[in-house]
């Protein structure tokens, strides 16, 4: 399988102090890491795609890694989310492989991560934004931590390339107030409640 | 009186290859973007005194927030830039103030030195518009292969009573750089220009 030619990494970290209301206590902080790879899959159809699953796994763990280190530990995630744009010579099943080998490297660095990862993918242009969304991550009905984040970059993606994110966040919504599961009475068992 | 904050974000981006060449060391830039209060939206206001101390504590602020995304010491930044984008109930020149009177000094000295003129630009704009920092040499406003941009962009900022500032720093050029002019390694950077 090919190997993983990276053109460019984004990370963006953003914090969060009120919104329109009164300033809570506790800021929201969300962070996104993005990496701009080749596809090497574009232009052609390649019915055997999986091995490549196995060439990012170092990618990702090197993503989360750097998105733990720059939210202050692993101890101060509660929400993650991820996706995948493919650029316009390859196709919507290429952004597919990143489930695995993203999804996995941040539930591996995080403890009691039971809940899927949620996630989001397209083709895309130069220029496409990404709303990748966010669940919490230990219990996926936890409403108040239902949220998203939006990435891209003006020269991402290329026909030929893949941007490839992972973003995770520290907390609740700002002002969160429609109910529903809270994180503190999760059960943890199943990944939803 | 200080800025009312909602919110922050900060960026790093690395290129570590372009049109098939390696870049080593990677170039890497760093764009950081308050999200303020416009203490005078929907009024007309003579004086701008406030924004102007605004845009000092910004200067600092989002200059160390860049030195540090980037990992370097301040005396490692090469070139830098300064853009803010206004909510339609504010005006124009409340971007100008918050950039040009204060916020220089108080970025220089996040980034040591400064010798060059901070290349800025300036825009009114609604949540999701994109702002182009430009970029220029932090010494020697001529050094060429440092002419460039990042883009930044908030999907929900501006809102119309809001000020989104944001301040680039890189501690490199272009990837690639092989226009000619003025180099980083033969500028003297005494005058800001050469």
């Amino acid at each position: 399988m090919p190997e993983v030619i990276l053109r460019k990494t984004i990370y963006t970290i953003e914090e969060v102090f009120h919104e329109g209301g009164p300033q809570p206590e506790k800021s929201l902080r969300r962070a996104a890491a993005l990496a701009i790879i080749e596809n090497p899959f574009a232009g052609r159809y390649e019915p055997e795609i999986q091995g490549f699953m196995e060439d990012l796994k170092p990618l990702g763990l090197n993503m989360a890694q750097r998105l733990i280190e720059m939210l202050g530990g692993a101890d101060q995630i509660e929400g993650y989310g991820k996706g995948a744009m493919i650029g316009e010579g390859g196709e919507l099943e290429h952004g597919a492989l990143w489930h695995a080998p993203g999804g996995y490297a941040m539930r591996q660095m995080l403890a009691d991560s039971n809940a899927i990862v949620p996630s989001t993918k397209k083709v895309a242009g130069v220029g496409g934004r990404l709303d990748v969304p966010i669940t919490h991550i230990n219990a996926s009905y936890v409403r108040s931590h239902f949220d998203s984040m939006e990435v891209g970059s003006n020269d991402t993606p290329r026909a030929n390339e893949m941007v490839l994110a992972l973003v995770m966040s520290t907390g609740a919504r700002i002002h969160d107030r429609a109910g529903g599961l809270a994180a503190a009475d999760i059960i943890g068992k199943d990944g939803l409640r | 009186m200080s800025a009312k904050i909602r919110k922050i974000a900060v960026t790093v981006e690395e290129t570590h290859r372009e049109i098939g060449r390696d870049i080593s060391p990677a170039t890497r830039k760093a764009v950081a973007v308050a999200v303020i209060e416009n203490p005078f939206a929907g009024i007309y206001q003579e004086d701008l005194t406030e924004l102007m101390e605004i845009g000092a504590e910004l200067g600092a602020l989002l200059g160390d927030k860049c030195v540090q995304a980037l990992g370097i010491t301040p005396d490692q930044a090469q070139s830098y830039g300064k853009s803010a984008m206004v909510g339609e109930n504010g005006e124009l020149e409340h971007a100008a103030a918050i950039l040009h009177p204060k916020l220089g000094a108080p970025l220089r000295a996040a980034v040591e030195k400064g010798a060059a003129l901070v290349a800025s630009s300036k825009k009114m704009g609604s949540p999701g518009q994109v702002l182009d920092v430009p970029l220029g040499h932090k010494d020697a406003a001529y050094v060429r292969s440092h002419f460039d941009g990042i883009e930044v962009r908030l999907n929900d900022a501006p809102r119309a009573k809001e000020i989104m500032v944001a301040v680039a720093v890189t501690d490199s050029g272009r990837p690639l750089p092989r226009v000619g002019g003025l180099t980083h390694e033969d500028a003297q950077g005494q005058d800001g220009l050469r």
